[in-house]
């Protein structure tokens, strides 16, 4: 490794003498250290918090328990409010003949797909966006913009372009997902602490060493929120899509089951899909982003936020 | 080591020279002049410590030195490479490690990867947190996260290394440790050290020469030669008496600004 005294022996020969006494010194200064380091750290402990895992478990059997309350009040008639039961069995019979692992197969690789391509863009237009101002001038509004525009209605727009195809699924997924990704990115760069990118400069990091080992880092968790509602936008903007895309080509994806319940009145097949669309959107969150934002927070010695 | 041989040396092959240096920033359309036609020199392995009250443009004296900002006038020259900074924070990166933020600095100085290992375990010994290699920015204390802020610093392998009051946010005794920790590494390493401090105790304690620094704007005021050698305390008469008379000067340039 280098040492600052390589290059001239001055130094070298007057450390000779001294040493001697620094190696009493020494034992002396290790022993404070180290007490003062074991001071500093009593031992933690991490525990798992069950109440964040019964509470919302409680929450939905509730609602589940007020829906069946008020099926037997017998308020709606049973073609607009079926019963937990039924739509139980509606649900369990998709499970069981393997459709639903069809359909939710068709629309999560859809989805997935979308998205993987949605964080690519993101991040290039993030970064580019992020560190050029001319482009930030330029594009950081229509960004914001385009992230509360609502994406299925690009749906119209991309069915004239591109017809009943994958080519409108992905359009609407990309519009919806990119504003966000890129949105994220953006916001962690700018919340990276001017310290750091300083204490970069002065190691030595140059533009492209600066971008790679400072500010991409550091702007991970921000990046990693954005990501995180790119991927419900691309979820939301592909069922909306679906929901209004029907065409053999596409063949049935979550969106397709949901209105095909629709034209055919089957009330329970419609709430079983929305169930679907909804366990996928948590199976994500809980699985994929959960844990990857609880590690980069952890790591950081930032608080994880929810479970 | 003596301090004539010092100032022999110094008189030779200056690291630092800061020669008319003058700093002016706009702010809010008004310039403000914050160092004034500031003349310096570090000889190599000297250790100087620059004392001022705030707005005295301490840090904006390192910030020029280590080429994070430019003069508005005059000139400014370091030897070898490109010089070391230690900040009041850490500045640690909290994505990486203790050993990871070293190797960082490490690679970035351009150290091949089959050696990095090694220097990341010699750094570490050198400012005794052998091991602390794993340990998350977080999980290190206000003092260990200086001295890994150190090992950092050291690991650029400069010739100046220049810290701006890295020990102001601690409490006494890990200050008073580290006082002992940094004058030990400097007599080892032999590196130039300028040490911004506010702090006249630890600036009599740690430096060979004191430069007392004005306030707005900042220009140099007086100099005093240290004359003791390290170790030293800073409970010593000596650091003491020295302090006393510094002090009071800087107390005379402080209420120079009540008057005006």
């Amino acid at each position: 490794m280098p040492q600052p005294d390589a290059a001239h022996g001055g130094s070298a020969a007057t450390a000779a003498p001294t040493a001697p006494i620094a190696s009493k010194d020494d034992d002396r200064l290790d022993r404070l250290s180290h007490g003062l380091d074991a001071l500093e750290h009593p031992a933690q402990r991490r525990t798992v918090d069950w109440m964040a895992i019964v509470a919302p478990i409680v929450v939905v059997a509730g609602l589940i328990g007020i829906w069946q309350l008020v099926w037997w009040s017998a308020w709606k008639p049973e073609s607009t409010l079926p019963s937990p039961l039924t739509v139980g069995s509606t649900l369990w019979s998709l499970v069981a003949d393997g459709t639903a692992w069809g359909v939710v197969w068709t629309s999560l690789s859809r989805g997935l797909l979308g998205f993987v391509i949605a964080v690519v863009a993101g991040t290039v237009l993030g970064v580019l966006v992020g560190q050029v101002s001319l482009l930030r001038k330029g594009f950081r509004p229509l960004l914001s913009a385009l992230q509360s525009l609502p994406s299925v209605a690009w749906v119209p727009f991309a069915i004239m372009w591109f017809g009943l195809g994958p080519a409108t699924i992905y359009f609407v997924i990309l519009l919806g997902a990119v504003p966000s990704v890129a949105n994220g990115l953006i916001g962690g760069l700018d919340q990276t602490p001017p310290i750091l990118r300083r204490a970069g400069q002065v190691l030595g990091a140059g533009r492209l060493g600066l971008v790679r080992h400072v500010l991409l880092p550091a702007a991970l968790p921000t990046y990693l929120s954005g990501l995180k509602q790119g991927w419900a936008f691309s979820w939301r903007s592909l069922m909306a899509a679906e929901v209004i895309v029907n065409s053999p080509e596409l063949g049935t994806g979550l969106g397709q089951l949901l209105q095909n319940g629709r034209d055919m009145l089957d009330m329970p097949t419609v709430i079983a899909a929305i169930g679907l669309i909804l366990v996928v959107g948590v199976v994500v969150e809980l699985f994929l982003f959960g844990p990857l934002e609880r590690k980069v927070l952890r790591d950081r010695g930032l608080a994880a936020s929810g479970l | 080591m003596t301090i004539t041989e010092t100032r022999a040396a110094s008189a030779v092959q200056p690291r630092v020279r800061v020669s008319g240096v003058t700093k002016v920033f706009r702010q809010a359309g008004t310039p403000v002049v914050a160092l004034d036609g500031i003349d310096l020199e570090v000889g190599a392995g000297e250790f100087v410590t620059v004392l001022g009250a705030s707005g005295c443009g301490k840090s904006t004296l390192l910030s020029l030195l280590a080429g994070l900002e430019q003069p508005t006038s005059g000139e400014i020259e370091v030897a070898g490479s490109r010089p070391a900074l230690m900040f009041q924070e850490s500045a640690l990166f909290p994505w990486l490690t203790a050993g990871a933020n070293i190797e960082l600095a490490l690679k970035l100085a351009g150290v091949p990867r089959s050696e990095r290992r090694d220097g990341v375990a010699e750094l570490l010994r050198l400012v005794r947190l052998e091991g602390a290699a794993g340990r998350r920015v977080h999980e290190l204390s206000g003092g260990q996260r200086q001295r890994i802020a150190l090992a950092r610093s050291l690991a650029q392998g400069a010739e100046v290394l220049l810290m701006d009051e890295p020990f102001a946010a601690l409490d006494a005794i890990t200050r008073d440790v580290l006082h002992e920790e940094l004058a030990q590494l400097w007599q080892r390493t032999g590196m130039s050290v300028v040490f911004v401090t506010h702090n006249v105790r630890e600036a009599v304690r740690l430096g060979e020469r004191v430069v007392l620094l004005s306030s707005r704007p900042g220009r140099v005021l007086r100099t005093w030669e240290v004359g003791m050698t390290q170790p030293r305390s800073i409970e010593d008469p000596g650091v003491a008496a020295l302090s006393v008379e510094i002090t009071q000067a800087l107390r005379e340039e402080i209420s120079r600004h009540a008057a005006a």
